[in-house]
This record gives structure tokens, sequence and C-alpha cells, in this order.
């Protein structure tokens, strides 16, 4: 394997935040999902919902003018657009649940080729998980994307047959971008769209617990 | 005169006991009712399940009041964070037990419970673990997972202005879990950073009306327990 580069985990945020239109209403999980904020196009308003009742949440706001009052999901401090909203934590996941999100881009153990999502627990045996607002998401935003590495630390593939760690939602992965490809799960499959440049699809499918499917790739 | 102000801690929180199901506001420490878990500390009250939506961080608050052995049971949607080693040391030594609830099945039973609904169908946890033992049922051909509602024999809420009505307002992604919880408690108690003259809240802006609000405590900034760097009011 030589000849390409994968992408850094800020380049996988910038990747997906090209694909999110204006006017979106999106939630974005802990993790690469975290730095879309910062990669969406200046100029382009996407609504960005926090679990804690914000919708229009903005960047970090300088040291000296935090304000206590005002943080994300993720505990980190943020700012106010002008539009933005507040509502308790009821409303907030009637947003989710109730199917008002456009999307919600989420990081991940594994996702397996049906859309199975596994992102919350590690093992069978972790009794005590936080399970957070990712149940939530998973099943009731419009659509569900995964930002992650393509394999774990040590190599292992979290692009699965089936998932081996306790599931998150089952069927509910709509595309997947990872520092090497970006793929669809369509009818039960991954099918690559994207890859990045240098790479071989023998490469690709090395680092895959699966089939991965090629012929409706747009850019090679 | 209606009026649900009382002059300290210890005469609001006098009467919990021994058992009781707290629900305590808040999302991590935005919105949580310090003085209130300082107080019930102070108070005694043990062998209780506390409903909140994480088990506390660092030496303060939820962390303090387990710490202090108080806690038998938690029911939350995020146990583990950064800091939550009181947690993580009393659950691993099987002196806490623990429900893991998605955060927005969470607060759809808090809400339920104010709303006098007993049980709801969510899409939430269907395939998964979380779902064992759990009723289910289709509708639309879709399958949903039974919830029941949540109630709380004492609410613990933080507002940021409250009237001698009760009636209040949040700050911010302060209001958070305070305004469901504050509708599911048998007694809904309110650490409030300020009372402001009956008439001076708008009425298009209280977010929680009196009636689900039984007592008022005021603390000011300057007694505010808070790690974040100068007080959170």
């Amino acid at each position: 394997m030589s000849g390409f580069t994968p992408l850094s985990r800020k380049q996988i945020a910038a990747r997906i935040a090209q694909d999110i239109p204006e006017g979106w209403y999106v939630n974005l999980g802990i993790g690469i999902p975290t730095l879309i904020a910062d990669a969406i196009p200046e100029g382009r308003e996407v609504i960005l919902h926090s679990e804690n009742g914000i919708l229009g949440f903005g960047p970090a706001p300088d040291p000296d003018k935090i304000d206590p009052w005002l943080i994300n999901a993720g505990k980190q401090h943020v700012t106010l657009r002008p539009g933005g909203s507040f509502f308790h934590h009821a409303d907030s996941f009637a947003i989710i649940r109730g199917g008002h999100l456009d999307l919600c881009v989420l990081g991940a153990f594994e996702v397996s080729a049906n859309g199975d999502l596994a992102n919350w627990a590690t093992s069978a045996q972790d009794s005590a998980p936080a399970v957070g607002g990712a149940m939530d998401l998973a099943v009731g935003t419009k659509r569900v994307w995964v930002a992650t590495e393509h394999t774990t630390r040590d190599g292992k593939p979290k692009l699965v047959e089936s998932c081996a760690y306790p599931l998150t939602a089952q069927g509910v992965v709509g595309r997947i971008y990872t520092n090497l490809a970006v793929i669809d799960v369509t009818e039960g499959r991954f099918v690559v769209r994207e890859m990045v440049p240098g790479l071989s699809r023998e490469d690709l499918q090395k680092q895959t617990g699966t089939r991965l499917m090629f012929e409706e790739m747009e850019y090679a | 005169m209606i009026d649900k102000e009382v002059p300290n801690i210890a005469e609001a929180l006098g009467d919990v006991r021994d058992g009781s199901t707290i629900m305590v506001g808040g999302f991590g420490s935005v919105g949580q009712p310090d003085a209130l878990i300082e107080g019930l500390i102070a108070q005694g009250a043990r062998d209780l399940t506390i409903i909140a939506n994480n088990a506390g961080t660092g030496m303060t608050g939820l962390a303090k009041l387990m710490a202090a052995g108080h806690v038998r049971k938690i029911i939350c949607s995020f146990p583990r964070s950064a800091g939550s080693t009181v947690f993580e040391e009393l659950f691993s030594a099987g002196k806490l037990e623990l429900e893991i609830v998605p955060q927005g099945t969470l607060a759809e039973r808090i809400r339920a419970a104010g709303a006098g609904i007993p049980a709801f169908y969510t899409a939430t946890t269907v395939g998964t673990r979380l779902a064992e033992g759990k009723e289910t049922r289709e509708f639309s051909g879709r399958t949903y997972v039974m919830e029941r509602a949540l109630h709380a024999d004492v609410a613990l809420i933080e507002a940021w202005r409250t009237d001698r009505m009760g009636n209040c307002i949040y700050r911010e992604s302060g209001r958070n879990f305070n305004a469901v919880m504050a509708m599911a408690g048998d007694r809904t108690v309110v650490q409030s950073c300020g009372m402001v003259t009956l008439g001076m809240l708008d009425p298009e802006a209280v977010v929680t009306p009196g009636i689900f609000v039984d007592q008022v405590v005021v603390v000011p900034a300057h007694t505010q327990i808070n790690e974040t760097a100068g007080g959170m009011c």
C-alpha cells in the first residue's frame, strides 16, 4: 500500500461539510462530527442543534467572552448566532424524535452493511456505558451519516458484515465518510462513491470487513 | 397572599424522607441546583434514587451527594464523563444501582409523568439491549418500545428569575431538564438566582408557570456553589 494519503480528522469533517446544503437543521455528535461546525463554508446557513436545548449555536467564544450558561451537548462553551433559540429537553428531543432534523452526523465503533450502527457501548460486558442522545438521534433524524476512521487504531475494520459491539440502532446509517472513502449504505450493501487519490480498490477492500461495491463510483 | 419563597434551604428540604426519588435538573453543571444538592446532603436523607442526566463530576453537586453515601440508585443517560470518578468508584464497588435511559426517552418519561401519561411508545432502543424485557408494539408497520412515565417525590430545579407565585424563567442552555422536571415532582423546589417583583416577569416569556412550583429559595451569586470561575448567577 502506497501512493495515497488518508484524510485527517479535520479533512473528513471538511469533506462532510461540503455535502450539507444551506437550510438544513443538523445535529453533530462528539468526535470528528464536532469538527464539521468549523468547516461549513462562510455564508452557508446551516442551523446546528444541540441536545441540551439550542438551535443555531455558533463557534467557541474567545476565552475572555465565555458565557457559563451556554454550552453544547459536548459541554463545550459555544456562542449563539442571530436567530438562535433555547428550549427545554423534552422539546429538544421532540425535534430529534419527531423527525424534524435533516441530518445527524455520528461517530461509530462499527457500521454494518445493512446500516446497523454501534457507537455507544464498547463491549457487551460494559455495564455502565453512556448512551446520551445517540439512540434518539439514530432513529429520529431524517438522515444518519457516520464520520469515522476506516479502521480501528490496531487496523481492524469498522465497516463490517454485522456489528459485534452492542447496537445503537438498526438499519439507520445512510452514508459513511472515512479517512479513505465515501461510502453509501444502499439496500444492504456498501457502495463506494469516492476514494482518496492513489488508493486502489483492492487496498480499500482489504481494510473493510465485508464486500464493497464499486460499480457506481462517481470519482476514481 | 401567595408566597412560595422560603427563607432557607433547610426549610425547603426539611421533610425529604429516606428512600425518596429526587429529580435533579441541569445538564453537566449548567442549570444544576448545586445549593439544593448541598442542602440535601446536610438534610441527611439516605437511600435516595436520583434522576438526572449525568452522574456528577469532580467532588461537587451530585458527585458529593453520592460520595457521602446518600444515593442508592441513579437513573441517567450519561453516567461516565471526564471527572465522573465518584460514580465509577461506587458503581464498580457495587454500591450504586444504575438505570441507563436514552436522553430523549428520559426527557419524555419525565414529561409524561408531568402530563399524566402513564406510558408511551418510541422507536428509540428498538433492537438494542436497552429494549430487552420491554413490551413492543407495531404502529403502521414500524416497531416501537413501550416506556413508562418517571415520577419523583421531589424535583430540584435551578431557575434564573422567579416571582413569589413561582413563575420561572431560565437562562440560555440552563433550561434543559429543569423545565420538564418542574412538572414531574410531587413537590418542586426551585433554586432561583433572583426573585423579582410580581408582575415583572413577561407573561409571554414565562417558561414554568407557578402552578408547577411549590417552594423557591433564592441563592444569590455570592453563595452559588459552582466550579465555574465567577459563579453562574
